[in-house]
């Protein structure tokens, strides 16, 4: 059961710009009113894309069939919500490029075999720049050798130590990695005065 | 000489079950809470990996985010909430796991209940799909939010793979002056250290402040921890700590509860314990907050003005101008008098009943403003009984407040409780995101509840410490 390993995600990328972008955003709560995950995908960013009327990065066509979505600081942030990843894989997202992640985000996102990965404020502008001046370009980000590379050249990204090994090993679908530990986790516990009820 | 260990430092290593290879610690979780919104998904994936939940006794349910606060009579008018129920019954009656439901009398938000209830305890490593789970952090227990992936793994293993966060040790100093509150301490923290200042890292609040606080007073701030990026924050148990759990119905019990009591003393962090940074707070300094933007860290004391955009570094002009856009707010204008529609009074943050009978002391000196709507909405059902036991719901009515049955509600409007349109709500919840309140342009002003009964009486921002 565990995830595939992933060693590198290529194709078109859309570019988000703005910090603090939280994850009411990017799934409004009224989509929350649900006990799957399905049909998430077409109401991701909902609000933000009724009030710019159509012009919201997710709605430029140029940006269709994107894989690769670049954002700015603490994207992600607010509410641990996993439909907002969920709703961002379900609409073709398959790795974020950014300033910095929320940490709930982007355990979700390692959760699902998501990479997060994150590098520095000029080469970021200059991704941006390059993606949003050729839409139709093929980004590379390469987990192994922690790049992104686009139009704008080869630039080093950072992703955290353990998602990376994790993404890179296959092991990211945590349940499997964690039912390994066997009777140990049985063991941990009843070392534990409150699991033993305080006795003895 | 080695220094001492830290609370967080005693709480991951007694619950440590092993290192993982990806260097994270595969970390023992002692109370996992789930409620409806997060945890279907989660049952639906355990069901495809023919898994059974390892520890159903260590697992415990509520339904708070999608139940309507006028009346919880099933089923639910709203038949999406009405499945969402059912699923969570279903699940939990299928797995042996206890849920409060809404007719057995002890049901609420679950970072209500769970402290209330005594179920969480220092020394416990907890977690809930639910960023304000940080919450529980109140009681010297290491809490943080998590996804619904990571929600399948408690259920599974009743372990998560994580990597222990660096600490940051916050002071609060002085003594806090009438009319400011535990919010405004939050407030004023994340103010200043900025709502991402917290990634990476835990937050122990001390300092005599928060020595000072009541246990609901601590549940205030540490909810808040997430607002500022923190995952988890914590106060080091103390006698206030162990006399809240005294005779609670989760909390151990006679020979037993000495034994408790000193083991919970022994999780507080070391005097000679060492921190990755320290930061200090002047308590004395603080008046009531309030925020004015789209981020819990766009605040700014109900005595001063908004902030300019020439006074902001560069790179945070852009996310200035969004806010004050967003808001139709001006820079440099006072805060005070900012005409408010709707008065929100509630949400784990500020719904127990020490908020309530603040905002009633409020209630007490007025009447709700002509055309500013006003919800007083309970955090749980033991709350509500408390609250009827001492007369509030009496005196909100009187003044002209909407008394409503326990849940989110407005906090973020999953249920009926909604903003219209561009309505400016004085919220005493933790978010002020863009539509978090219901409406995609609804604007939200966070603050204490003792400063939303404040506005709802006068129909704008108005200084509390001028009626108490
Ligand atoms: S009251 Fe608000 S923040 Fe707290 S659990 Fe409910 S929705 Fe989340």
């Amino acid at each position: 059961m565990p995830g595939e390993a992933l060693s590198r995600v290529a194709g078109r990328a859309c570019a988000l710009r703005g910090d603090d972008i939280d994850t009411d955003r990017i799934i409004p709560a009224r989509y929350l009113r649900c006990v799957t995950f399905d049909g998430l995908g077409e109401h991701a960013f909902a609000d933000d894309r009724t009030q710019a009327k159509g012009d919201h990065p997710l709605d430029d066509p140029r940006f269709d069939g994107a894989r690769i979505l670049v954002v700015g600081h603490n994207f992600g942030c607010g509410s641990s919500r996993e439909h907002a990843p969920q709703a961002l894989l379900r609409r073709g997202f398959q790795a974020f490029v950014g300033g910095s992640f929320a940490e709930i985000f982007a355990g979700n996102c390692t959760a699902l075999g998501l990479p997060c990965a994150t590098l520095d404020d000029d080469a970021r502008n200059a991704l941006l720049d390059a993606i949003e001046l050729d839409p139709s370009q093929e980004v590379v980000l390469d987990l192994e050798a922690g790049t992104v590379t686009s139009r704008a050249g080869t630039t080093p990204v950072t992703l955290a130590a353990g998602p990376r090994q994790q993404l890179l090993a296959g092991t990211w679908d945590a349940t499997s990695v964690l039912l390994e530990a066997g009777d140990a986790i049985e063991g941990t516990a009843q070392t534990l005065p409150y699991v033993r009820g305080f006795r003895g | 000489m080695t220094s001492g260990k830290t609370l967080l430092d005693k709480v991951w290593d007694a619950h440590a079950v092993r290192e993982l290879p990806s260097g994270q610690t595969q970390l023992f979780i002692g109370l996992h809470l789930i409620h409806e919104v997060t945890s279907p998904q989660a049952f639906a994936m355990l069901r495809e990996l023919k898994l059974p939940v390892r520890f159903p006794e260590r697992t415990f349910a509520t339904v708070d985010h999608i139940i309507p606060t006028d009346t919880q009579a099933r089923p639910l008018a709203d038949s999406l909430a009405e499945e969402m129920l059912v699923a969570l019954e279903q699940n939990t009656r299928a797995a042996g796991i206890k849920l409060f439901a809404p007719g057995e009398g002890q049901q609420g938000i679950v970072h209500v209940i769970g402290p209330e209830l005594g179920l969480t305890q220092p020394g416990m490593t907890i977690a809930c799909g639910d960023s304000h789970t940080s919450t529980h952090g109140a009681f010297g227990a290491v809490a943080f939010g998590i996804g619904t992936s990571q929600v399948r793994d408690v259920l599974a293993t009743q372990c998560l793979a994580m990597a222990r966060p660096k600490l940051r040790r916050i002071d609060v100093t002085g003594k806090l002056a009438a009319g400011v509150y535990a919010k405004d301490v939050i407030l004023a923290i994340i103010r200043q250290l900025g709502v991402k200042g917290g990634v990476g890292f835990a937050y122990e609040y001390a300092g005599p402040v928060v020595d000072a606080m009541t246990i609901e007073e601590r549940l205030t701030v540490c909810n808040m921890s997430i607002e500022g990026g923190a995952r988890c924050g914590y106060v080091n148990p103390d006698e206030t700590t162990i006399d809240y759990l005294h005779d609670r119905e989760y909390a151990p019990r006679g020979d037993t509860w000495e034994r408790a009591a000193n083991h919970w003393r022994g999780m507080a962090s070391d005097a000679d314990a060492r921190y990755d940074d320290r930061v200090e707070l002047d308590g004395a300094a603080l008046a009531p907050s309030v925020t004015w933007g789209i981020n819990p860290g766009q605040s700014v004391g109900v005595d001063e003005k908004l902030p300019r955009l020439a006074d902001a570094p560069r790179d945070a002009q852009p996310g200035l101008a969004e806010a004050f856009e967003y808001m139709g707010l001006r820079p440099g204008e006072p805060i005070a008098g900012t005409k408010i529609d709707v008065a929100f009074i509630g949400s784990c943050t500020n719904g127990r009943i020490s908020d309530l009978r603040e905002a009633a002391r409020v209630a007490r000196t007025g009447t709700v403003a002509p055309g500013v709507r006003t919800l007083v909405v309970p955090g749980s059902q033991a709350v509500a009984r408390q609250a009827e036991d001492e007369g509030l719901p009496e005196v909100f009515r009187s003044a002209g407040f909407d008394w409503r049955e326990a849940g989110c509600s407005m906090c973020l409007a999953m249920n009926p409780d909604k903003l219209v349109g561009r309505e400016v709500s004085a919220s005493s919840s933790n978010r002020n995101f863009k539509g978090r309140q219901g409406s995609p342009t609804g604007r939200t002003l966070l603050m204490s509840p003792a400063m939303v009964a404040a506005a709802a009486l006068k129909g704008e921002v108005a200084d509390v410490r001028e009626v108490l």
